[in-house]
């Protein structure tokens, strides 16, 4: 095969797969951000903070970070409750979300990423499992599963989330919250409770998210910042509330970065999550598979 | 105001006290030289040293007020927006050997124009996505810098700073008293912005956008000017940082810590009047001297985020907010 073209394969291939873990980190702001309305921009913060614990407790107890991960998406669930609360008593309860809201969210990621630096220092924190250094091959095409990995479990995560969103009827009422809140109360509904348990799971995907990112590479501190621009470009891409839109977005924006990578060199990756998301707000703010309003 | 004014009548009252200018600069200027005059009384290098950490965080959070303040459109650049000011006078020192002033003026215009460029892209929409763009402009900029060599890439940049400048006795005073009349400068505009037109129109943009564009105001115009003095004038408060420290790198330039100031300390002071960022920058820049001198950065970076979060809960509308509504 001809070297450009495998270069070429191997880059959309490792994209996709890179793609997964963009997902798991976009999917839970699609929930807050999209669904909920809440621009909760702590949470690549949250994540990170989620990837730290997992290291610190898969080391200690000596269990797969994915599956630490998903442990740890229940005390995260109840984070989220918890700053929902927070957030709904003093900001959204008042009106004050553009401004006042959107500051706390900024607080609230410094405080994790000062905190994070304080408690474990500015280092890289890695944690590998045994099969992070198995890669099979296919052809000329690489699959590493230290990427495959963190992907089927992003997808097995947005899949769970999805079904309870379309099956249950709480799921539902997260949906209609999203269309009208005033219409859910009248349905005898309370949307406060559907919004807070709405938000603690986004905060629990952010923990999925989290170990994901460990297996993929190591975290430090201010891993979230490179972060925020790609989840919220995914995210907005993706068409906002639509987790299928999201996947979609995911895995083009993967595939997008890391052929810019392999061809320009990694170190321009950050730049190519900024050009999407100006391009996106500029031609199509409704996201590349969403409707005109 | 006159004997004649009635008390229940605040409105005339305020707008009235708005139009006298000659008052509040000379006050200002007052207040300034008295400043100078005192520092130079102690004759620390120290205290010009103190000094100018405060005052450069005077014209970084009347900066973020023009737009955050008045119009309610939150921009968390401002490290982005001050690097960018600050490699603007490396740049510009390294291809043309024109120092601080003239540094001053380049940042100030590159500043503008990344602040228009930003805000064209992004203003037509919803406010929080130029606060997301905004976020990502500085993780960008940062990206660009770390991979352009010739104003010294992640390796960071030097500035061999003259001992000192004609009529005064350090290179610290001087900086000193050029960061002191960009302070006098900054707030000037922020309060002229808020008593004309153009505050009128920002602030209805803030309180109805829908409502101020159909009464006529051009609402992207007048945000598309804050956004641009904005940048323009974060960017002059970063022009003089690579004098400042002898050294720049992008890690120190692109602080998160400038971000997270420049919206706490206008939120704390009381954001869309003039008077909030400079208490706002007063009491924390003096308390994170004091807090590094003493204690350690990390963890007086940590107290201004837990102070963030906590005054925007307690008291969102900051100190002043406080104080009026004790009245």
């Amino acid at each position: 095969m001809d070297g450009d073209l495998a270069l070429l394969l191997n880059g959309i291939v490792s994209g996709l797969l890179l793609g997964g873990l963009y997902a798991a980190a976009a999917a839970g702001l699609a929930v807050s951000f999209g669904m909920l309305d809440i621009v909760n921009i702590a949470h690549p913060a949250l994540m990170v903070a989620g990837g730290f614990l997992v290291v610190l407790v898969g080391t200690a107890l000596g269990l797969d970070p994915l599956l630490v991960a998903v442990l740890l998406a229940v005390p995260f669930y109840f984070l989220g409750v918890a700053i929902y609360t927070f957030y709904h008593h003093f900001f959204e309860r008042r009106g004050d979300e553009a401004l006042q809201g959107l500051a706390f969210f900024f607080g609230v990621m410094f405080i994790i990423e000062v905190g994070l630096v304080m408690s474990f220092g500015p280092e890289q924190r890695f944690l590998d499992p045994p099969y992070a250094f198995i890669t099979w091959r296919i052809g000329e095409i690489d699959i590493p599963l230290r990427m495959l990995a963190p992907a089927l479990l992003a997808m097995a995560a947005i899949g769970a989330l999805w079904v309870f969103l379309r099956r249950s009827f709480t799921g539902l009422a997260i949906s209609a919250v999203a269309q009208d809140a005033e219409a859910l109360r009248l349905m005898a509904v309370n949307p406060v409770r559907i919004k807070r348990l709405a938000f603690g799971l986004s905060v629990a995907l952010a923990a999925i998210a989290g170990g994901a990112l460990v297996v993929v590479q190591p975290v430090e501190p201010s891993s979230g910042q490179v972060f925020i621009g790609r989840v919220f470009a995914v995210c907005i891409m993706g068409g906002m509330g639509s987790l299928p839109g999201c996947i979609l977005a995911a895995f083009l924006f993967g595939v997008v970065e890391n052929v810019t990578a392999s061809f320009y060199g990694p170190s321009w990756s950050p730049a190519v999550a900024f050009g999407w998301l100006l391009v996106v707000l500029a031609v199509r703010p409704q996201g590349l598979f969403g409707k005109l309003a | 105001m006159s004997g004649a004014s009635l008390p229940l009548a605040p409105a005339p009252a305020m707008a009235a006290g708005g139009r006298r200018h000659l008052p509040f600069w000379l006050g200002a200027v007052g207040v300034a030289v008295l400043l100078f005059v005192a520092l130079r009384a102690i004759g620390n290098d120290y205290g010009y040293f103190a000094g100018y950490f405060i005052l450069q965080y005077v014209v970084l959070a009347t900066a973020w007020n023009i737009l955050g303040g008045y119009a309610g459109y939150v921009n968390f650049g401002a490290a982005g927006f001050m690097a960018a000011g600050a490699y603007t006078a490396i740049a510009l020192r390294k291809a043309t050997g024109l120092d601080l002033l003239p540094g001053i003026a380049a940042a100030a215009s590159v500043g503008a124009l990344l602040g228009l460029g930003t805000g064209y892209l992004t203003l037509r929409l919803r406010g929080v996505y130029f606060s997301i763009a905004t976020l990502c402009l500085a993780v960008v900029l940062q990206t660009l810098v770390v991979n352009w060599d010739y104003v010294g890439g992640s390796r960071g940049a030097y500035i061999v700073r003259p001992r000192e400048v004609a009529p005064f006795t350090s290179y610290g005073e001087y900086l000193f008293l050029v960061m002191l009349v960009l302070a006098v400068l900054a707030v000037g505009i922020a309060r002229t912005v808020e008593v004309t037109r153009l505050g009128r129109g920002l602030q209805a943009i803030r309180d109805n956008e829908r409502a101020a564009e159909a009464v006529g105001v051009p609402t992207l115009r007048l945000k598309l000017i804050a956004t641009a003095l904005c940048g323009a004038l974060m960017a002059v408060a970063g022009a003089p940082l690579p004098y400042y420290s002898g050294y720049l790198n992008p890690e120190g330039a692109f602080s998160l810590a400038y971000a997270v100031n420049a919206i706490a300390m206008p939120l704390i002071g009381g954001a869309g009047t003039w008077a909030g960022p400079v208490i706002g920058a007063v009491l924390l820049g003096s308390l994170q001297q004091a807090a590094t001198v003493t204690i350690s950065s990390a963890l007086n970076l940590f107290i201004v985020g837990w102070m963030l979060v906590i005054f925007v809960a307690v008291a969102p509308r900051g100190i002043l907010g406080w104080f009026r509504k004790r009245r």
